[in-house]
């Protein structure tokens, strides 16, 4: 009778900074039927609150974690298993958990991100998964690579995932030689270059998807799909109250109301983000950074790259994806992208997939495939 | 931001990264280069805690070594400063400013005023401050009040390793002179700090703990004491906020004054004598601008209006406690 399936619900580990987190509620209850992908409860953690989904089928059976409870990551919090495995086989596995031990890599002390020297400068990047199929995220304006955080280890189950933090962005190189989406496209294929990727689905966030369409028009050959979400590059609106309120914010008080126009749920806005965001703008060179991408990019107080026609033109598959409420980039430019695959998500703003990762990895996950 | 230093290293860093990219920037101090001078081995010592080690052999002369005369180096620093160069002196003990008051008070701190706004004195003067070394009455007191009573002079105090390297930097390249607090019983705290340079600006208070019952608001080490008190009611189901100053001049009112019309309670802790200190500071000000929204009396947690004790059992009692500070926090909530 050892074939039970009793499937573990642990605390999940989002993002490397990660080492604990708050269960807030349970959206199910024991004796629930359970699919793949619904989501089971609700998890706070310093940086932004978020849903566990289900990776397998079964009957909830145990809800172990307490509401307003902080738990350690990989400890069990709930018990999902078929009806028929008795309770007493249940309950021995629960006394019987074992928090798994680190992975190789996961060691504190160890390196968490990587760095490599580019024809651009200086980049971080993370990688994940061994697989030979390789997905390459690239975040938006003012973004780092841990945008990704409920996303690069859900990709990484089947293929392999490079997040970078773009020029002037993150921890790389503050020092934008061309602060265009033209240019900063060329670093991301320099950055491609150095990693030995030749090539790979690009997913792209906001800016980051007009990036990924210009590598796609200049060289579609290293491009095997194109998955933008949020997209810039589809037409002239963009939002000049947040790209100058996000450049000129000093300070906590200033910041956070900017970033609330990110999510449709605002109060996903926690102190954290908004401190590691500041964090971030008080680096030297990060003004400046700042200030020339608003010049090159929204030059003139609009988007000043439209690639909608090499969108369209490029052949290479394309899935849109936007949230309902999207306060940065009008949903609206969606119908401009001609021959892609669209998804309007309701309640998401700007971040996507952020406020709706579950939905965001299931769709780009069929795309890019594994 | 995997990167954990203590404030000793965060120091170090932001004085070597301010040094390689300004060069009107040096420092002088007793003993920061360790004794004579020289080459290699000589500046092993680098300064009484080390904060300076290392710095000699990159940079030279543009480290100082002084005579144990204060008043004659940090009025070289003043002067220095006054006609363009961006110097960083090192004064020892807080507790032996009192010698270089007229360099201070009268010089640096009016030079901007007296002359107009057309003189500028970006000097750093930084120095150690607070209890728990086991250092007796004349190398062991919290003096932040006296500076924060000066119209003209900053003053600043870290309580951890991030904030350390960017309001040093930001202490560097500003205009006017910045009294440098640095906690004696801190610099081997550690925290995640980026290798690349950054600033912190001034008058911005740090809130490095959520709380929707009671408003804790210090800085320097009672940051820490203040954060374990509010561990120890949390148990109690009373939920802190956690206000760090960083800067008493300038200092973040609006902060503490939005806290405070949330919370409704304020418990102001200082390492200070508690006579015209920054706890009195904040709490008249509170008192002022924010009466109504107060649920109960303001509490002061302070050291007491002695010296500091040599003996390390007073000593340790002289000292604002967690449990002091949670019994303060206890009583505003009592009504």
């Amino acid at each position: 009778m050892s074939e039970k399936r009793i499937i573990p619900i642990v605390m999940p580990k989002w993002g490397l900074s990660m080492e604990e987190g708050k269960v807030t509620s349970w959206l199910m209850k024991d004796g629930d039927q359970v699919k793949v992908g619904d989501q089971i409860l609700e998890v706070e953690t310093d940086k932004i609150a978020g849903a566990v989904e289900a990776s397998d089928a079964g009957i909830l059976r145990r809800r172990i974690g307490q509401a307003d409870t902080i738990y350690p990551i990989k400890t069990l919090i709930g018990v999902v298993a078929d009806a028929d495995v008795p309770d007493s086989d249940i309950d021995e596995f629960v006394s019987s958990y074992v928090v798994p031990a680190a992975e190789e890599g996961e060691d504190e002390t160890g390196p968490r991100y990587d760095f490599i020297d580019t024809a651009a400068g200086r980049l971080r990047y993370i990688k994940r998964g061994t697989a030979d199929n390789i997905v390459l995220l690239i975040h938006g304006f003012g973004g780092d690579l841990d945008n990704w955080l409920f996303n690069a280890d859900a990709f990484a189950e089947k293929a392999t995932v490079y997040a970078l933090d773009l020029p002037g962005h993150g921890q790389s190189t503050k020092t934008l030689g061309d602060p265009t989406v033209a240019g900063l496209a060329r670093a991301v294929l320099g950055f491609m270059d150095a990693v030995k990727v030749d090539k790979a689905h690009l997913v792209g966030h906001s800016l980051g998807g007009a990036i990924a369409i210009e590598i796609a028009r200049t060289n579609k050959n290293r491009v095997k799909s194109l998955n933008l979400i949020s997209t810039a590059g589809l037409g002239p609106d963009i939002n000049m109250d947040f790209i100058g309120g996000f450049v000129a914010a000093a300070s906590r008080r200033d910041l956070k109301p900017v970033l609330e126009n990110l999510f449709a749920d605002g109060s996903l806005v926690s102190r954290q983000m908004v401190d590691d965001l500041l964090k971030y703008k008080r680096l030297d060179g990060v003004g400046d950074a700042l200030a020339a991408l608003k010049d090159g990019v929204f030059a003139g107080g609009q988007q000043a790259t439209n690639l909608s026609a090499a969108l369209k033109s490029s052949g290479v598959p394309a899935l849109v994806i936007w949230g309902a409420q999207d306060k940065i980039i009008p949903v609206q430019h969606a119908k401009a992208a001609a021959g892609a695959k669209v998804e309007i998500i309701e309640g998401a703003g700007h971040m996507v997939q952020m406020e709706q990762a579950g939905k965001i990895n299931s769709l780009i996950k069929a795309m890019v495939g594994g | 931001m995997a990167r954990k230093i203590s404030i000793r290293q965060a120091l170090n860093e932001a004085l070597d990264q301010e040094m390689a990219r300004d060069p009107t920037v040096f420092v002088m101090g007793e003993d920061i280069v360790g004794g004579m001078g020289g080459d290699g081995d000589k500046d092993a010592w680098g300064g009484v805690l080390g904060v300076t080690k290392g710095l000699y052999a990159k940079y030279g002369d543009r480290l100082l070594d002084t005579p144990l005369s204060e008043s004659a180096y940090i009025g070289a620093a003043v002067g220095a400063a006054a006609c363009g160069m961006r110097p960083v002196a090192e004064l020892m003990f807080i507790d032996f400013m009192g010698v270089c008051f007229d360099e201070i008070f009268n010089q640096a701190a009016k030079f901007k005023y007296m002359f107009g706004g057309k003189a500028e004195t970006p000097v750093v003067i930084r120095t150690m401050i607070g209890g728990g070394f086991r250092a007796a009455a004349q190398h062991s007191q919290v003096l932040t009040p006296l500076f924060t009573h000066i119209p003209g002079l900053k003053v600043v105090v870290p309580s951890n390793a991030y904030d350390a390297k960017g309001l040093l930097i930001q202490s560097i390249r500003d205009n006017d002179p910045v009294i440098f607090c640095e906690h004696k019983n801190l610099y081997g705290h550690e925290s995640d700090v980026p290798q690349e340079s950054y600033t912190i600006p001034f008058g911005e208070a740090n809130v490095v703990r959520e709380g929707k019952h009671v408003t804790i608001v210090t800085y320097g080490m009672m940051v820490h004491r203040a954060l374990d008190a509010a561990a120890l009611l949390a148990k109690d189901k009373v939920e802190c906020e956690v206000i760090d100053l960083r800067t008493l001049s300038p200092i973040d009112w609006d902060t503490v004054l939005e806290s405070v019309e949330n919370t409704g309670r304020l418990v102001c802790v200082d390492e200070a004598h508690p006579r015209c200190s920054i706890a009195s500071d904040v709490s008249a000000k509170v008192s002022q601008e924010a009466f109504k929204a107060l649920k109960a009396g303001i509490q002061m947690v302070t050291a007491p209006h002695t010296p500091v004790p040599f003996s390390p059992a007073l000593e340790d009692l002289y000292l604002p406690s967690a449990e002091k500070i949670a019994s303060a926090a206890r009583k505003t909530m009592a009504n």
